[in-house]
């Protein structure tokens, strides 16, 4: 039921998800953030079972930062942290698989902005737009008709604003709140969310 | 004194010295003789080749120096067979590397992996230490051009120049005099290489049979080319090098 999207913009990456979580008939909350930092200027967006959405994102992130200690700070590219998470993925997938999909966005100053999408059975490819869930069906189109290359910030945040309204409009599930991550040489910083993930 | 704590390993003498990884060591120092130079634009390493007898068949690649990966190479002194090992160990942790990152593997990563298995048989086990030190060549996006050298301690450390093998104290000494505080270029570096082998070898004349020299640089694409020199590329900086100190003496 989870929606993840994400757009490359020129200098960066857009990733949004909606903010629910639900199960059967019950919402639990709907101000849950499901854009979790990797590290200093990488995020992923994940959609699945918040218990595999959690583990799977806290082990990538913790196996990230003990990679940056051993290594005297050393960061990984984005590339090499996207095939890590895939690895990960695939060793997993014979034996209790993480039913996670996930949109891994992240910033490298000598590539720029870079997309990897990523499905519970451990496929990867990089993408210049992505999206996870049903909304894939109503949001796809409206990314392959507005993307270009080189959008700046504000362009790639209107585009995902269009694929929320069609979401609201037209998705079945209700998902009031989205939360919407930027990615650029700065780091990872949050654009705008409809809950306060911090309101317990 | 020693006698009674050098047969293990894994017992400290009184001194406080494991005397099996300094006896390893030793048997470095009657191996043939090899030498690292990083250069401004690429890294040199020259190796002395012992020819033991006129019955052996040449080697068909090299016994001195190995590809452990796209970016990356080594050179050895010391008991061969023990190398081996070590090599196979280095080539597939930077094969499984490049399978999760798909990146190269950081070349200091690389070089510690080796010597962290190589403190292994320092510590426990009870297995005497590999006999082998290594030049370690490599290039990678963060730090450039590097040259290790590691021995059967595990020890590691990153070098400009340096020598490992047979009479490795005059090659050091010939290198701390003539390698200038600017890097030289890879020419320059092959150069010096061959003198340095000429002093560890000396009263042998340099020939291209006695010495193998091996260049890593990296192309215009980024890519690392590997190359030993052929018969032909060697004569060339061996015959310069024995012209520049015939004249040396002319003022």
């Amino acid at each position: 039921m989870d929606t993840v999207l994400a757009i490359t913009f020129k200098g960066g990456v857009v990733l949004a998800a909606d903010q629910s979580n639900a199960r059967s008939i019950i919402t639990y909350q709907s101000n849950i953030d499901k854009v979790k930092e990797l590290s200093s200027h990488s995020a992923i967006g994940v959609a699945g079972p918040n218990c595999d959405l959690v583990n799977f994102t806290q082990y990538i992130a913790k196996n990230l930062a003990l990679y940056r200690l051993n290594h005297d700070g050393l960061k990984l590219s984005t590339k090499a942290q996207a095939n890590f998470c895939r690895s990960k993925l695939a060793e997993a997938l014979r034996k209790g698989p993480y039913q996670v999909n996930v949109l891994l966005g992240g910033y490298d100053e000598d590539v720029g902005g870079s997309l990897y999408y990523m499905d519970y059975l451990a496929a990867l490819e990089k993408v210049d737009f992505g999206c996870h869930g049903h909304a894939s069906s109503f949001c796809l189109s409206i990314m392959d008709r507005e993307f270009r290359k080189d959008l700046d910030e504000e362009e790639a945040i209107n585009i995902i604003d269009h694929c929320i309204d069609e979401i609201h409009t037209r998705f079945l599930i209700n998902q009031p709140n989205y939360m919407i991550k930027v990615i650029d040489k700065n780091g990872v910083r949050i654009s705008k969310f409809g809950g306060d993930p911090s309101d317990t | 004194m020693a006698r009674r704590y050098d047969s293990s390993t894994t017992t400290f003498s009184p001194e406080g010295r494991l005397h099996q990884v300094e006896y390893a060591i030793e048997a470095i120092n009657n191996a043939g003789t090899c030498v690292g130079i990083l250069a401004k634009d690429g890294i040199v390493m020259a190796s002395e080749r012992r020819i033991t007898s006129g019955l052996l068949a040449p080697a068909k690649t090299s016994e001195k120096t190995y590809k452990l990966c796209s970016h990356a190479a080594c050179n050895v002194a010391g008991l061969t067979a023990d190398a081996n090992i070590l090599i196979d160990q280095a080539r597939i942790y930077a094969g499984k590397n490049h399978y999760v990152y798909q990146d190269p593997v950081p070349v200091e990563e690389l070089v510690e992996h080796v010597c962290n298995y190589k403190q292994a048989y320092t510590q426990y086990g009870g297995l005497r230490p590999f006999g082998v030190a290594f030049l370690f060549a490599g290039y990678d996006k963060h730090h450039g051009f590097q040259l290790y050298q590691s021995d059967p301690s595990g020890n590691y450390s990153g070098w400009k120049a340096t020598v490992i093998g047979a009479n490795n104290q005059a090659g050091k000494s010939l290198l701390k005099t003539e390698y200038k505080e600017k890097a030289p270029s890879v020419q320059e570096a092959l150069m010096l290489a061959v003198r340095v082998l000429n002093k560890t070898m000396d009263g042998t004349a340099a020939s291209v049979e006695k010495m193998e020299l091996f260049k890593m640089t990296v192309d215009d694409k980024g890519k690392c080319q590997h190359h030993i020199l052929t018969a032909t590329e060697a004569k060339d900086v061996i015959d310069s090098v024995v012209a520049e100190s015939a004249s040396a003496g002319d003022s």
